[in-house]
């Protein structure tokens, strides 16, 4: 058991700390193992990868010793979404069908933040397949959080979210669907941010609806999910939907920024009175500091969630299609023949939010729905990308809440999916468009509980965003 | 829209997946909730409209005809529920 007290203030600073010889890697290693073993109250992470940290954060010790360069995340302590691959190391979406399945290859993502020298401590609980908004469908059982343990961390990455805010680790990598990194983020009080579709590669992320998924990190601060996403972002060979578009290095910012937000939703009875009031704060002083504010419409706003939801269901229910009890996964022990090996292993494997959506995703892919359902989404998917386009010519951003309402009580809203759906409001419009989006803290409620207000901005322009996230933050 | 036992059994058998009767029961309205909620979409006229089916904006390219990193038939036998040195192996498939 390791007795080393450590701060952590950020990213960069920890790798100053260790050139600097004020605490070594392994020390931060242990440390952090320790303080997960024994603090983790919140069933965020799944499993440490103790052998693993412990020899990256060695050799990192051996590299600073003999005076050669360390990497830009030289010693930061990262924890990751149990969808994510990391070579010879357990990964199971939270899902009993994957139960023991390992890692043969080594995501994008991930790679490239062990190429900067960061430790990767273990994998975080989630939704089961990334499939909620409050971790209350993960395998594993429900993740809580550190704010209010009775209360949901938010979903689908609710492990990474409790693992940042309780300080179990430094930083951490989620994935985002529908809002899956910045509504737990708002619940957490993190800074959550989805990139732009196609900026981090997906080589390695377990696959939910593969022309929304991205993944992204979940932060204490905006400096350090910039880093990280500096790490993360760029072309990837192993994933042809990757960008080729250059990543911002430094950045420049202009005085003042134009912001527009939907007014009818921020005034709609289904919002929270606090986070009505947070936000218009936050307006009012973002005008007091010279930027324009303007109120907009947006033509599809009732459409944003059951657009997403007819087509992430489809691509899940085609995605999910290779969990066949053959190849790798479970397979169940009432298998007597091809049909039963499918049947049964599914059937067993998969949990009730996974299986939901999977049959509405093929109910909206079958002949006789195909038209009605599947490819009027995806028209309406494009009248909504163009609509959002031709806002982002007038503004920098469009400004929201990130979530309707703070975090919610354990089993309040188990029962009713569609009320769930409803969270995704202002998250889903990002993921249908492909624009990155970031959510950061805007304060908490009377009650204590932390909201985040959102920023969503022009396609590849993750750099524009992030100044507009200081602003905020 | 009403969701019958006969759509159930047919999304099922698409979906490989099989329910018991209580469970048929909570899909049946789930799905029926879940479609009416998505029946909004109906709401907007998309005459003309192409559908976007693609995210990406840049051009596909062909990659160079190069062997790039492989699985190896051991790693890819390595999380089969039932195996021998060379093949997945499944349940017998014909009968005696």
């Amino acid at each position: 058991m390791s007795q080393t007290a450590y701060t952590f203030q950020s990213l960069a600073q920890t790798r100053e700390d260790l050139l600097s010889g004020k605490i070594s890697a392994s020390a931060l290693a242990e440390h952090y193992l320790s303080k997960a073993k024994s603090e983790d109250k919140y069933n965020a992470f799944l499993e440490l990868f103790d052998a693993s940290a412990l020899e990256t954060a060695a050799a990192i010790d051996k590299r600073i010793a003999a005076g050669e360069p360390v990497g830009k995340l030289a010693g930061c302590i990262i924890g990751i979404k149990d969808n994510i691959c990391y070579k010879g190391h357990k990964v199971g979406a939270a899902s009993k069908i994957l139960e023991g399945f390992e890692s043969m290859f080594t995501a994008t993502a991930v790679e490239r933040l062990l190429q900067e020298d960061a430790i990767i401590i273990g994998r975080l609980n989630c939704d089961e397949f990334a499939m909620g908004s409050s971790n209350e469908n993960s395998a594993y059982g429900p993740v809580k959080n550190p704010i209010n343990p009775s209360l949901v961390p938010g979903g689908s990455s609710g492990g990474s979210a409790s693992a940042v805010a309780s300080g179990l680790c430094m930083a951490s990598l989620g994935s985002d669907t529908g809002g899956s990194i910045r509504q737990p983020a708002s619940f957490t009080g993190l800074v959550g941010l989805k990139p732009t579709y196609g900026r981090i590669s997906r080589y390695g992320l377990i696959a939910f609806a593969s022309s929304f998924d991205q993944i992204g990190p979940f932060t204490k601060t905006v400096a350090d999910a910039e880093l990280m996403y500096q790490v993360m972002a760029g072309r990837d060979q192993m994933d042809s939907t990757s960008a080729r578009r250059p990543v911002h290095e430094q950045r420049t910012s202009k005085k003042t920024y134009r912001f527009a937000y939907y007014k009818e939703v921020i005034e709609s009875e289904g919002m929270h009175p606090d986070t009505r009031k947070l936000f218009d704060e936050k307006v009012a002083g973002l005008k007091a500091e010279g930027h324009e504010v303007i109120e907009a419409s947006f033509p599809y706003l009732d459409q944003l969630v059951p657009c997403y939801n007819v087509l992430a269901m489809a691509e899940a229910s085609s995605n999910l299609g290779r969990y066949d009890g053959v190849h790798y996964g479970k397979r169940s022990e009432k298998a007597e023949d091809i049909p039963s090996t499918y049947f049964n292993s599914r059937s067993e494997g998969f949990g009730p939010e996974v299986k939901r959506r999977i049959m509405l995703g093929t109910f909206v892919l079958s002949t006789g729905y195909y038209d009605a359902y599947y490819s009027k989404g995806q028209k309406v998917r494009r009248l909504i990308k163009d609509a959002t386009d031709k806002l982002l010519t007038e503004v920098d951003f469009i400004l929201s809440p990130t979530t309707p309402h703070p975090a919610f009580k354990i089993g309040e809203k188990a029962d009713d999916p569609i009320a769930l759906y409803l969270e995704d409001i202002f998250t889903v419009q990002a993921n249908l468009t492909g624009h990155p989006a970031i959510s950061v803290p805007m304060g908490t409620t009377a009650d204590g509980l932390p909201l985040g207000i959102q920023l969503l901005g022009n396609a590849f322009d993750e750099e524009t965003l992030f100044n507009g996230a200081s602003l905020l933050h | 829209m009403e969701i019958n036992d006969q759509h159930i059994d047919k999304l099922s058998d698409l979906a490989r997946l099989q329910f018991n009767r209580e469970e048929r029961e909570a899909m049946k309205a789930d799905m029926k909730k879940m479609i009416d909620f998505v029946e909004q979409l109906n709401g907007v006229d998309t005459t003309g409209v192409e559908p976007l089916i693609y995210m990406t904006e840049d051009t596909l390219e062909l990659r160079k005809d190069e062997l790039g990193p492989e699985l190896s038939q051991a790693d890819a036998l390595k999380n089969a529920p039932s195996k021998d040195s060379d093949y997945f192996k499944v349940p017998k498939v014909l009968d005696k």
